[in-house]
């Protein structure tokens, strides 16, 4: 066996009440792309921000090459050959790719030298990409790019990259596994973590998978099922949803000729979009980010007043109701963004549970908060749907993601609505959470609940919806039934919903 | 290398301990400044602390404490309201203008009449309503034009003060006052002044504060609008997706803060001012806003700050006068309060941890 290109030997890291990392050792060779595999708290981020000199650990040792490697900041492991792409990009929307490149170089060479070489890269590594344009006007897939450049720039021995697949379609993802397989084949290894096991099947060639901290078991993930692997990261046996199909009820709401402006800047307009929601039904809403989802939530929940005659519930015009009124009436909503737009981030649990519990939990009496009914209900939602907080009374901010996300969709849920909207329901969740938050959705929709689910999860998709339609630069595609839906049939309606409807009539009689 | 790092929930024992370290912080930093301009340090802090809570001369300033903290009070809790929802009304000493204005323009209407039960009352809204008037231009422009209160609020109080010197010198001036420029003495109109007990410094506002403070308290504590001010200030997308309209609380907030400034007004002219002269306003609408500040917003907080500032206000004349010590090191002994609350502040939302090794 040849020596590793890195070790790392008992890495022990404990924050105060919690080990983040606790003894964990692998190696990873040159030219292999090693899976990191755990749920949300499983200690996957501390161990890559020790590797990238962000964290120092209490205990342990790495090795880079067969030399000692103690990187003391992010700097010191660039130096040495780690680079890393986050999840989230720290880009200037304002700059061109070329000028956002240089900002995070130690000594930009001169700028047409640097577009000449962002070229190569991108034209070796098959990444196409103009330096020259502005990164305002790229996509989620082209920004990645930008990133992965900067890092390609440096000649990394190790490439880090944190969740990378999920705001790409899935042709975007063909092109970055093509990417990393010619990086894997001239000899870099690549450590690549990642929720969706599928996708980790196909790509990697060995994998780790961290549970509490510690490391559980590796695998070479070809030879192994994505229920395996599901299995060894959450320890027990995987809960996979189930449902059973009903009869589709009747009709709760219809939204007919739906347009409206979006009040964001770079936002985008919804137009002319027709949809039935009927009781029992789950439609799944896909497309890539950016393409209305935010503003078609919006228009649902009452943050986005539109005009009389486009939104009905149970006959009822709605289009001009606040938020409130809408969830009296039994329209609930959990947007995308938990920080700030779900949970009020410096507030309480328990606040966060008034926040949109108050109307339909009767938490106030002539305005006058309910305290004590209000931290039950929050107490609710945490033990329901397995909140790991010490208790109701902690910020929202002191909760992980994956946590938070399992508080917003279970307050919503436990409100017992007729209609729910959710956008990125399992959004960076772990796999046993994400099930038990889809288990719950078709609970609601066995109930008689009308649930709309906006994703770009294709999977989670396919998996819990019966209808299935995609929203593409604000228009909606119309809805077909997901079960018989093909690869190539998704794709087509993610991109351009025109031409699907055109191809759905020719075929229809 | 001294690093700031974020906390995951705010410091329980800072939010409380910040302001009292920040006196602390004031007091030596005062002491620095008086031995600098040639001042018995020590001295200067006991005359501006403990000579008028416990000095000799003390059963005259305790009163001299309820007049100045009282009008401070009322004007910083209705500015607390606004500026927890991001809302910045930085013009109450215009609306304490013209709420005084108002209300004495009601009580000189009606004077000679001699009837306590509706003379002060009626006085009393016409303060409140000319403050929530003067607040509502601000307001409606910001709700309908998004325009900038901070700014509108501001530029009104210079118009307000001009109005002031127009009615001082005009429609309200004294006629019996052998044209020397003021208007009648209300707190000498029996049925219009706002004195309960001159001697013990009590009147209606100071009263009207204590209410205020209970109420705000309450609101905080129990209301679904506390709530929604405090998380229209944090979280403004989450405000708008809980349901709360932005707009209403522009309107609720700037209403309520410009009415109390309008009562504090109208009960300082018809009190301890007496009054409606070209300067019976002494700038309490912008001590206020550090009065809110030093308070953390919170109706408790504000009531002790408003009694420290009285304190500094009043002790600050005694060193004057008695030490000699120049009135522009008062006001700097005084904005260092706020500079430092401030500073400290940081320490609730962030600890600071000794980094080494790190080269930067």
């Amino acid at each position: 066996m040849t020596e590793p290109l890195m070790k790392l030997e008992g890495l022990t890291k404990a924050y105060p009440g919690v080990v983040a990392n606790s003894d964990v050792s692998f190696n990873i060779q040159a030219g292999e792309v090693h899976a990191l595999l755990g749920e949300n708290g499983a200690g996957k981020s501390t161990l890559v921000k020790t590797i990238y000199g962000l964290v120092k650990p209490d205990t342990g040792t790495m090795t880079l090459d067969g030399k000692p490697f103690t990187p003391a900041e992010p700097r010191a492991a660039r130096a040495a050959g780690i680079a890393m792409v986050f999840q989230h990009f720290s880009l200037f929307e304002a700059l061109d790719v070329a000028e956002n490149v240089a900002l995070g170089m130690e000594n930009p060479p001169p700028m047409n030298d640097l577009a000449q070489r962002i070229k190569d890269v991108s034209e070796t590594y098959g990444l196409p990409l103009d330096p020259s344009r502005i990164v305002g006007d790229l996509s989620a897939g082209e920004r990645q790019r930008v990133e992965i450049i900067r890092c390609l720039l440096q000649d990394p021995k190790v490439l880090i990259m944190d969740e990378p697949t999920s705001v790409l379609t899935p042709q975007e993802v063909e092109i970055l596994f093509e990417t990393l397989r010619k990086l894997k084949s001239e000899g870099t290894a690549i450590l690549y973590i990642s929720h969706k096991l599928e996708e980790i099947r196909s790509l990697c060639d060995h994998a780790t998978v961290l549970r509490l901290g510690k490391n559980v078991g590796e695998c070479v993930p070809s030879e192994t099922s994505a229920r395996e692997m599901a299995e060894l990261m959450v320890g027990g046996t995987l809960h996979v949803p189930e449902r059973e199909v009903g009869e589709r009820g009747e009709t709760l709401m219809t939204i007919r000729g739906l347009s409206a402006p979006s009040p964001a800047e770079f936002g985008t307009s919804l137009k002319d979009i027709t949809l039935d929601i009927r009781a029992g039904d789950v439609i799944g809403i896909g497309g890539v980010a950016g393409n209305g989802q935010d503003e078609f939530l919006g228009v649902l929940s009452g943050e986005i007043r539109v005009g009389a005659g486009q939104v009905a519930f149970m006959g009822q015009d709605i289009g001009q109701l606040p938020p409130d009124a809408r969830r009296t009436l039994g329209i609930c909503a959990a947007p995308e963004e938990r920080m700030g737009h779900a949970a009020a981030p410096d507030m309480s649990l328990t606040e966060n549970a008034a926040l949109t519990g108050r109307k339909r939990k009767a938490l106030t009496n002539n305005g006058f908060i309910d305290w004590g009914k209000t931290r039950n209900f929050a107490e609710d939602i945490i033990e329901r749907f397995d909140v790991r907080t010490p208790g109701p009374g902690n910020a929202a901010r002191s909760l992980s993601g994956g946590n938070l996300q399992k508080f917003v969709i279970g307050r919503e849920i436990l409100q017992d609505p007729k209609i729910l909207i959710v956008n990125q329901p399992t959004w960076g969740v772990d796999a046993s959470a994400a099930a038990a938050i889809r288990q719950a959705l078709l609970d609601l929709a066995a109930k008689g609940a009308g649930v709309i689910v906006i994703s770009q999860d294709l999977d989670e998709l396919m998996e819990i919806s019966d209808q299935f339609a995609a929203l593409n630069e604000g228009r909606l595609s119309e809805p077909r039934p997901a079960q018989g839906l093909t690869v190539e049939e998704i794709g087509l309606m993610l991109g351009g919903a025109h031409d699907m409807e055109v191809a759905h009539l020719e075929a229809a009689p | 290398m001294i690093i700031l790092e974020k906390r995951p929930q705010a410091s329980q024992f800072w939010s409380y301990g910040a302001p009292i370290v920040a006196v602390f912080v004031t007091m030596i930093f005062g002491a620095v400044l008086f031995a600098a301009l040639g001042k018995p340090p020590i001295e200067a802090l006991s005359k501006i602390f403990w000579e008028p809570l416990f000095g000799e001369f003390n059963f005259f300033y305790l009163p001299q404490l309820l007049i100045k903290g009282a009008p401070l009070v009322a004007i910083a809790l209705g500015l607390s309201l606004g500026f927890k929802a991001g809302i910045w009304n930085i013009g109450a000493e215009g609306q304490y203008i013209i709420g005084a204005l108002c209300g004495a323009a009601v009580g000189l209407a009606l004077y000679p009449m001699e009837a306590r039960w509706l003379v002060l009352p009626a006085m009393l809204i016409a303060g409140a309503f000319g403050g929530f008037a003067w607040a509502m231009i601000p307001g409606i422009l910001r709700v309908k034009f998004n325009t900038n209160e901070i700014l509108v609020s501001l530029m009104l109080v210079y118009v307000a003060e001009q109005l002031l010197a127009a009615m001082a010198l005009g429609a309200m001036k004294n006629p019996e006052g052998m044209g020397f420029p003021g208007s009648r003495n209300l707190s000498q109109y029996s049925s219009a002044s706002s004195w309960i007990d001159q001697g013990h410094g009590m009147h209606w506002g100071v009263v009207i504060a204590l209410i205020a403070v209970i109420f705000a308290y309450i609101l905080f504590t129990r209301h679904i609008l506390g709530f929604q001010i405090k998380l229209a200030g944090q979280a403004p997308r989450a405000a708008a997706f809980s349901g709360v309209s932005p707009a209403r609380l522009v309107l609720f907030c700037l209403g309520t803060s410009g009415a109390l400034a309008g009562i504090a007004g109208l009960t300082e002219v018809s009190g301890p001012a007496g009054v409606v002269s070209i300067d019976f306003n002494v700038g309490y609408g912008f001590t206020a806003i550090i009065v809110a500040f030093l308070g953390r917003l919170h109706p408790v907080g504000i009531l002790m700050a408003g009694a420290l500032m009285a304190l500094t206000y009043i002790g600050g004349d005694v060193a004057q006068s008695s030490l000699g010590l120049p009135k522009a090191a008062i006001q700097v002994f005084q904005g260092t309060l706020l500079f430092s609350l401030l500073g400290i502040d940081v320490l609730t939302n962030y600890r600071v941890r000794m980094k080494r090794g790190a080269v930067a």
